[in-house]
């Protein structure tokens, strides 16, 4: 087991150095070269040569590598040009807002996705089978975006249950612990600034969980059907199992393993669907900073934005196929 | 026993079958597939009204007419009247022009976005199958990167690369995004024609390696890559959405396009709504139509016949 999870750990590290090569690149690639992409508007030939020198742009390419990595490994992302703060506060600033943003999504996808999918599953061509898969199938087609809209159209505006933007009433003066306004409620006890951010995150949340459940649903949906047409499910029922035992020990535990490598794959397109979302409630997460960045041309920030994201996938996968080898045995040997 | 939909379904499919060839097989299987059925017909009909927009749009796409312009200010946007079945837009266009000639637009981007990713990745699945060894290493570990970066982040750093946006940049951007798949998905089908029995013999008849990769090894394998590219459609036309939405489509504001006018309408959309419901619901019926075409011919090329 020590093995497989250390091999699993070294095979992380060239894709972590061809992805930091790739935004190098990217970064080299940028309209007017990377000094007056970073000024910006700031721009002017003795500025651009003087960022250009403290870069190290007038160095060989491979030691602008070097340097380049050196800065990343220690956090040094540079500074914003609309803030004109380091990227990295920003970031530290930003993240609690989408990883609370992500994680209620992600538990709406998973605690609605999976029972549905095995209902959908265990009753196949019914009619809640039938609706599941035209729901999933309407759920992807539908832009984030516009769904967002329609949502904050109609259940804020029209109907005012939930509030339109923003994180939290900022007349409730909610005291700043974690930055999960959620937890932090909790933990003061101030429980309306709780329930208040509840509020708050239940219409984006929902945005944002649409397309994993959609997906959840149908992986668990086509590997439920998958493990109970096969031959160890038929022997637990004909020796006579009750029904429940095989559906929980056996049915259920197998057709999970392929769901776990589907969430993990989420959590990219979560950190994708935030960039919109956020956009719509005005979330104030990482995904705004994505977006104000794109607007803005901020690329120290995009450049930050973009290494975090991967990294952060790659990370997940690899945890996902650590539990799975937890989960299945036979993982471990191949 | 009550037969369900679903039954009725695989048993009208798998009526009168056997004793054909996997291609023909599959053609017949999804000319009696409903779901196919319908798929087929909504991208079909996109595609006539996209073909023939400029014959069957009764203005411009730019155009602006005064009648139309004559109520517009902050706060009102003319609907429907005389002449324009579905009223204006926010610079007094012709809306319904706009829907119409948008269609070949949207079918532009995603057509060409998808084919240029299809081919980038045909040609890298295809090195890195036939060949393997360290061509294939390298090519797979690239891929292996590009994949690392969550779809959407992609395409926003490729088409935040060019100085101003345009409808080029929304179209490399979304192909870029397709190139590792389609390039692992080939790959990983070559890998399993490799050995098999029809290739062995093709080599030990003496016909050339380059010959067997393209005529025996590429025709075999390529049906799951044709699959995933009508699948991409769909999510191309939506990625492209996105990206106007971020403010990085087209900055051509005469071009008609629904992703980039559901973008535009989300600040009209109290004034009206409808500016933003059209264009979506036509992409969600788009992507519903291609999703469908895509699923049902994934179903009728797999021999298992399952699901």
């Amino acid at each position: 087991m020590l093995r497989f999870v250390l091999r699993r750990l070294l095979q992380v590290i060239p894709t972590l150095l061809l992805l930091s090569l790739l935004v190098f690149a990217w970064l080299r690639s940028l309209p007017g070269g990377p000094a007056s992409a970073f000024l910006g508007d700031r721009a002017t030939p003795e500025r651009i040569a003087e960022l250009n020198r403290v870069l190290g742009l007038d160095q060989p390419v491979l030691v602008q590598y070097g340097r380049f990595l050196g800065r990343v490994l220690t956090g040094d992302f540079g500074v914003s040009t609309i803030t004109g703060q380091p990227v990295l506060t920003e970031i530290g600033r930003a993240l609690p807002a989408t990883v609370e943003l992500s994680v209620a999504a992600l538990l709406i996808a998973v605690l609605l996705g999976i029972p549905l999918g095995y209902l959908a599953a265990s009753k196949r061509g019914g009619p809640l089978d039938i609706s599941t898969i035209i729901g999933t199938l309407v759920g992807v087609a539908v832009p984030v975006f516009f769904l967002g809209y329609l949502l904050k159209a109609f259940f804020a505006v029209e109907l005012g249950w939930f509030p339109p933007s923003g994180r939290q009433a900022i007349a409730l003066d909610a005291t700043d612990v974690t930055g999960f306004a959620v937890l932090d409620g909790l933990l003061t006890r101030e429980w309306d600034a709780s329930w208040d951010a509840i509020l708050h995150l239940t219409l984006p949340a929902i945005t944002l969980a649409t397309i994993p459940l959609a997906v959840i649903v149908r992986i668990t949906r086509a590997s439920v059907l998958d493990v109970m047409g096969s031959d160890f499910v038929r022997t637990a029922n004909s020796k006579g199992l009750a029904p429940g035992t095989v559906r929980g020990r056996h049915v259920l535990r197998n057709a999970l393993l392929p769901v776990s490598t589907v969430i993990g794959l989420q959590v990219g397109l979560l950190l994708a669907g935030a960039v919109l979302t956020e956009k719509v409630f005005v979330w104030g997460g990482l995904g705004t900073l994505l977006a104000d960045a794109i607007t803005l041309k901020d690329y120290p920030r995009l450049q930050a934005l973009l290494l975090l994201g991967a990294l952060v996938y790659v990370l997940v996968n690899l945890l996902v196929d650590l539990s799975y080898a937890i989960i299945d045995p036979r993982v471990r040997l191949t | 026993m009550t037969t369900t939909w679903a039954q009725r379904r695989k048993e009208r499919i798998d009526d009168l079958a056997g004793g054909r060839s996997l291609t023909s097989e599959a053609m017949r299987r999804l000319r009696r597939d409903p779901v196919a059925i319908v798929g087929a017909v909504i991208v079909g009909l996109f595609v006539v009204i996209a073909v023939f927009a400029p014959l069957l749009a009764p203005h411009g796409a730019a155009e602006s007419f005064p009648e139309l312009q004559a109520d517009l200010r902050p706060g009102n946007i003319p609907g429907a009247q005389e002449g324009f079945p579905l009223g204006g837009d926010q610079l007094g266009r012709d809306f319904l022009s706009r829907m119409i000639l948008a269609s070949q637009q949207t079918l532009l981007v995603g057509v060409l976005a998808t084919l240029i990713g299809l081919a980038i990745g045909i040609v890298i699945g295809t090195l890195a199958g036939a060949f393997g060894g360290w061509i294939d290493t390298v090519l797979m570990r690239v891929t292996d990167v590009l994949l690392a970066i969550p779809s959407l982040l992609l395409a926003i750093s490729v088409a935040a690369l060019a100085a101003s946006p345009s409808q080029t940049t929304v179209i490399i951007a979304v192909a870029i995004v397709g190139v590792p798949i389609f390039a692992r998905l080939l790959r990983g089908s070559m890998l399993s024609q490799r050995n098999s029995d029809h290739v062995v013999a093709a080599t030990a008849l003496g016909v050339k390696r380059p010959a067997v990769v393209l005529r025996h090894m590429l025709p075999n394998a390529i049906g799951p890559v044709i699959v995933q590219a009508t699948l991409t459609l769909a999510t191309a036309i939506l990625d492209a959405a996105a990206l106007s939405f971020l403010g990085l489509g087209d900055a051509d504001p005469g071009r008609a396009e629904w992703g980039l006018m559901l973008a535009q309408a989300q600040t009209y959309l109290d004034v009206r709504p409808a500016l933003a419901f059209y264009p979506a619901f036509a992409i969600i019926v788009v992507a519903l139509g291609f999703t469908l075409l895509g699923e049902s011919l994934r179903e009728a090329l797999d021999p298992k016949g399952r699901r």
